[in-house]
């Protein structure tokens, strides 16, 4: 993957962490709105609430999928080794003259 | 210049992960995070949905007998609860003779309401809201609407509550 591509992917990356963050403000906001409403007798408001915040949640979870996704390409190509030997993980090692 | 390997003590080279990597947290651990507080929340909206759609009144109302007049001097008050047992109420008998019963949850926060004699009002000490004892209008604080009032029917010597009159907002 070029460093183009990668700083793109990064980005993409932050700006998802940021949606969701603004999100979850808004739905604490939603969740405190509610409960002081409830508190106060208005009940007809609560169902309308528990759907937003449901929409809300789901949104949160669509950019977490999307945070996985773009996170795992954006991860280096070659896997990590082990400090016992070159060989990858998982692989046994080869040793030469075997 | 030393070797790193020789520079590290033999017992570290069977443990790959440092204290601090170990702490270290992902942007997909962080965002997960987010998002299973994003969920305790949604369910904290269902709940309170649950709530009101089990707190949901009754209708119509039962006539139910809550104190006989006798036993209510003037500037006293009587507790009782309609039309549930967890919908505190409160009758009071006014100075001048007329009863008159109110929901004790103040409109604000849900705190109870007293009666204060001198002032002839009903006043919260949450936040200092008051209401009016003739018609549960509200007269200061923050209390966003009046207190349902408890429509009163007596018979004979006995006081029944019939109805609830929700307050509008103004």
């Amino acid at each position: 993957m070029n460093p183009l591509e990668r700083r793109r992917r990064r980005g993409a990356i932050d700006a998802a962490m940021v949606c969701v963050i603004l999100l979850l403000v808004v739905q604490m906001w939603l969740l405190t709105a509610t409960l002081e409403s409830f508190l106060a007798g208005h009940r007809g408001v609560a169902g309308a609430a528990f759907a937003v915040s449901l929409c809300l949640f789901l949104v949160c979870g669509a950019l977490y999928l999307l945070v996985v996704r773009l996170d795992r390409s954006d991860a280096p190509e070659e896997p990590p080794t082990s400090s016992a030997g070159p060989w990858r993980m998982g692989e046994p090692p080869s040793h030469p003259g075997m | 210049m030393s070797d790193d390997h020789e520079s590290r003590p033999a017992w570290r080279e069977e443990f790959s992960i440092d204290a601090a990597e170990d702490a270290y947290v992902l942007r997909r651990q962080f965002t997960k995070f987010l998002v299973l507080t994003s969920a305790g929340m949604a369910c904290g909206n269902g709940w309170i949905w649950l709530r009101s759609l089990a707190a949901a009144p009754a209708t119509p109302y039962p006539a139910a007998a809550i104190a006989r007049a006798a036993d209510v001097a003037p500037g006293q008050v009587r507790m009782f609860s309609y039309p549930g047992e967890h919908d505190p109420c409160i009758l009071v008998r006014r100075t001048n003779g007329t009863l008159a019963a109110f929901s004790q949850k103040c409109t604000h926060l849900s705190c109870a309401v007293y009666y204060a004699a001198a002032a002839d009002r009903l006043e919260c000490p949450c936040h200092n809201g008051a209401f009016s004892v003739e018609n549960g209008r509200v007269l200061q604080g923050p209390p966003p609407r009046p207190l349902p009032r408890i429509k009163l029917d007596q018979r004979g010597d006995d006081i029944y509550a019939v109805g609830v009159e929700e307050g509008d907002e103004p």
